[in-house]
């Protein structure tokens, strides 16, 4: 396949970023998005090898640098905004997972950083994803030291719910909700956690306490309001749904109410 | 030179040595612990885990990733589950059962006392990992649910959908989390260890660079834990996330930490083939696919050239013409004999011309016989997630014709030395998880990587460092100004300096590939004399190529994802030379390692333990020199030692 691909390129944080355009060819359909992004890297390398062609103004911007990691669709290190489109155009994937059979011969594809104000660029298509980790760190977990914790089974937990915890824990931090929210909201992110653990008889114990800090750091942070569209369902790629988002509505009015 | 190599296992009987040791291990006062300073490299399973143990008994920590969070590190990706010998089950398991197949599972190369710790400890991982809300998967009943995994009589694997990894990872960095929140751990995203720096022969700090900034930091403290994974991704193509490395501990044995038994490297059985060169990395297919999917080959060559060519459907072969070849030679274990069994014997079908796509490197992975036992939804509960990302690979829907998996590179079960303490040769540098070498022996059986890591971060490590820092309650924090730091700095910013300054012809990854190739095809799943003697060479001349040819694009004071890959190449490129070197001098077949030389009538591994049956821990002797051996020797006082067999 051959490709043209519109790249949004930023040195960082404080310079304005651009559009530019690249071919790429001979793509086979079996490769993954991010494979023929390496393709171009390794083209825009050997192009920034040649002075003369550096000196006639080719390609000088180098390799386009992206967050990657373990290319299964877990890690949640992609990201990419691609063809208007957070992962690109499959459902239920990570760009990591997005395989170029899903494109046509002589496509131009655009691609595009997450674009929230909750995360910053770094650097062409990476941005900043700390603001997740410091609302997790707001009360995502159950206070419990390592050691003197009762036997696994001691507490038994329906297979049903177990299941719907997992539903939400399956959540990879990713932030694609976000950057498809219109309001650039965290909601998503937020309730999958909150969700996951209230449901479960541990979590239980602090779910109101832990609704009410996580939500108090995600509107501290500047991510936006639910106004309930239900876009970031639509684009998460596990398929975490906003059914978690009324489970963490309810501990949030529940924590209100205990004031 | 052999004092160097003290194990220090307690004595007395094998059941009590753990507890008694502990009882022995001295301890810090709280006051005390407020005043010292640990650095963790790493936050996977056993990273994270530690850290936050640690930061909870009131150590002031940092903690380093690569990663934009520590959420990412590669623990996240492991699918099947994780052991504990819970009996649970009612099927007769115990610790010393657990501990008795992963010792024969690592084919007789591990230490005891090590194991049999790792088998007491394992119930209380999973008992930690639920009161931190971990989902395990539940019977109807309410409790707890397991699987099997190759290797092991019972069912004793933990597990949560094919993401246990991830569960358990998320349950690690909750904790930490809270730690950091607390204020005892401060975390260091996008941060890459590249020095360990010594004072007085002691561990006390690192050169980090600011993966953002490009800056060189410095970091001090009263001991440094190595928890930063394997050094699969020597060979290119792996398993292991892209970013995957074995630099930091490359770095430890530069500065005097042994480095054992690097050869030892595992060949997952069930990957997704190569597709072509194009290719980045490999996927797994999680080992717990082989309770229930039955893997075979045709029986007929003309079969084979029929699905080569796509005339006919793995699914029109008849029962009769399908050689389910292990089953047929394993009977008692079957589909779930350890890895490196399944691997070679994958390979044994493919070299003899049974391989069933175009590149004749793939085997069948079927379920069909399952899904008419249980139903598709009952499969789809069990794999559903792994199903799914099979076919967004392949384009082949799974529930209706067979999986086509390869064996690939998939974890190190070699890693720095360390003692019973997780200490390494070097005073107050320690190694856990993957780093360390001390538990799988030749070969780790599935879902016991996980059990490792948080074993070693919960349970062990936090106890065992005590001892060691209890000899520097009285040391002040470590001064980053000293000359070391100096030292170790200058040195940094000269090897990047070269690197940025060589604008040769070759990208990084083009030279990596070319290692890859190398490691596949000499260091790979079997090995020999002359290969070995090759792969030395090719890798040294590989080497100079690299120092006189790559081109680095970019510059060094930005984020600059190249300049990290060819620093990390650099290491790869000489930990691939003592991956052979081990290799060559380890004359005999076991685990994952198969010696062409060293085999039984029937294929089998050749062990040698009349002349192999220790560690061997090499020592850096400077550049350009040869490392030099020293070995530890293994002694087994509880198990007797037999001949691998999953045959009957």
């Amino acid at each position: 396949m051959d490709l043209t691909l519109k790249v949004w390129r930023q040195k960082n944080a404080k310079t304005k970023g651009h559009f530019e355009t690249y071919e790429v060819k001979n793509i086979s359909p079996d490769s993954s998005f991010l494979e023929m992004l390496d393709i171009l890297n390794e083209q825009l390398i050997h192009d920034g090898m040649d002075p003369v062609a550096v000196e006639k103004g080719c390609q000088s911007s180098g390799p386009v640098s992206f967050d990657h990691d373990c290319r299964e669709g877990i890690c949640g290190a992609c990201s990419l905004y691609i063809n208007g489109r957070a992962h690109g155009p499959d459902d239920e994937v990570t760009t990591c997972q997005l395989h170029m059979r899903k494109f046509k011969d002589g496509d131009t594809i655009t691609i595009e950083p997450w674009r929230s104000s909750g995360f910053p660029v770094i650097k062409d298509l990476v941005v900043d994803r700390q603001a997740f980790d410091k609302i997790l760190q707001a009360g995502g977990f159950i206070s419990v030291n390592t050691g003197g914790v009762p036997d696994g089974n001691v507490i038994p937990i329906s297979h049903e719910t177990a299941e719907e915890s997992m539903d939400g824990a399956a959540c990879i931090g990713c932030g694609a909700c976000v950057a498809t929210c219109k309001n650039g909201s965290a909601m998503l992110f937020v309730a999958a956690r909150v969700s996951s653990l209230a449901l479960l008889p541990q979590g239980k114990v602090e779910a109101a306490k832990r609704a009410k800090a996580m939500v108090a750091k995600m509107d501290e942070l500047g991510f936006g309001a639910c106004t309930n569209t239900r876009a970031c369902e639509m684009e998460c790629p596990k398929h975490v749904t906003v059914s978690h988002i009324a489970r963490l509505n309810r501990e949030f009015i529940s924590a209100k109410f205990k004031e | 030179m052999a004092e160097k190599l003290i194990s220090k296992i307690p004595e007395g009987p094998l059941s009590e040595k753990w507890t008694k040791h502990k009882s022995q291990l001295r301890v810090v006062n709280p006051g005390n612990k407020r005043k010292l300073e640990i650095i963790v490299i790493g936050t996977g399973l056993g990273g994270a885990s530690a850290a936050a143990s640690l930061g909870e008994l009131g150590y002031n920590v940092k903690i380093f990733c690569i990663s934009d969070s520590p959420r990412r590190a590669h623990s996240i990706a492991a699918q099947g589950g994780i052991n504990a010998a819970k009996n649970y089950q009612n099927d007769n398991d115990s610790v010393y059962r657990l501990f008795y197949e992963t010792i024969k599972g690592g084919d007789y190369r591990s230490r005891e006392a090590n194991v049999y710790r790792l088998a007491e400890v394992s119930g209380n991982i999973i008992d930690q990992c639920v009161a931190q809300g971990v989902p395990f998967a539940r019977e109807y009943g309410g409790l707890l649910s397991n699987r099997s995994f190759g290797g092991a009589q019972v069912s004793r694997t933990f597990y949560a959908r094919g993401q246990t990894g991830q569960q358990l990872l998320l349950g690690a960095y909750a904790a930490l989390n809270r730690q950091i929140a607390a204020g005892t751990v401060k975390s260091y995203p996008r941060h890459e260890m590249l020095d360990l720096v010594l004072i007085n022969g002691e561990a006390k700090g690192i050169i980090a660079r600011n993966l953002v900034t490009g800056e060189i930091e410095r970091f001090g403290a009263h001991a440094v834990v190595i928890a930063s994974g394997g050094y699969g991704n020597t060979y290119f193509l792996s398993t292991n996330a892209m970013n995957s490395n074995g630099s930091a501990a490359w770095q430890c044995y530069k500065k005097g930490a042994f480095f054992a038994n690097p050869c030892f490297a595992q060949i997952h059985p069930t990957c997704i083939p190569v597709h072509g060169d194009q290719q980045s990395k490999l996927t797994l297919m999680s080992e717990s696919l082989r309770n229930d999917g039955r893997i075979w080959v045709p029986k007929k060559k003309e079969d084979v050239e029929k699905l080569r060519k796509k005339q006919i459907k793995p699914s029109d072969i008849a029962e009769e013409d399908r050689d389910y070849y292990l089953e047929r030679r394993y009977p008692a274990f079957g589909n779930l004999v350890p890895r490196d069994v399944a691997s070679r014997a994958a390979k044994e079908r493919c070299d003899a011309g049974f391989g069933v796509n175009e590149t004749g490197l793939a085997v069948f992975l079927d379920f069909s016989t399952a899904i008419k036992r249980l139903g598709e939804d009952k499969i789809r509960e069990r794999y559903g997630n792994l199903f799914q990302m099979y076919e967004k690979i392949t384009a082949t829907n799974p529930y209706k014709e067979p999986m086509m998996i390869y064996p690939a590179i998939h974890y190190t079960m070699g890693g720095i030395w360390v003692d019973y303490n997780l200490q390494t040769t070097i005073p107050g540098l320690y190694a856990i998880g993957e780093a360390n070498f001390s538990d799988h022996g030749g070969n780790r059986l599935g879902a016991s990587a996980l059990m490792q890591g948080l074993a070693d971060g919960y349970f062990i490590l936090p106890y065992t460092i005590g001892d060691y820092l209890a000899s520097q309650i009285l040391k002040p924090k470590t001064d980053t100004s000293a000359p070391e730091f100096d030292e170790a700095e200058k040195a940094v910013r000269a090897k990047i300096d070269k690197l940025m300054s060589i604008k040769g012809k070759h990208t990084v990854d083009e030279i990596h590939k070319k290692l890859g190739h190398i490691m596949w095809e000499y260091v790979g799943m079997a090995r020999n004399e002359a290969g070995l003697k090759k792969a030395i060479t090719l890798i040294q001349d590989l080497r100079k190529e690299f120092w006189s040819d790559v081109y680095v694009a970019g510059d060094k004071d930005n984020f600059n994802q190249e300049l990290e890959k060819a620093l990390r190449l650099a290491d790869f490129l000489e930990i691939g030379e003592l991956m052979a070197r081990d290799a060559l001098h380890r004359n005999e077949s076991c685990g994952g390692h198969f010696r062409e030389e060293m085999q039984t009538e029937d294929g089998e591994t050749k062990r040698d333990d009349e002349n192999f049956m220790y560690v061997a821990a090499w020592e850096y002797k400077g550049e350009g020199k040869e490392p030099e051996l020293h070995k530890e020797p293994l002694v087994y006082e509880n198990i007797k030692i037999a001949t691998r067999n999953y045959k009957d």
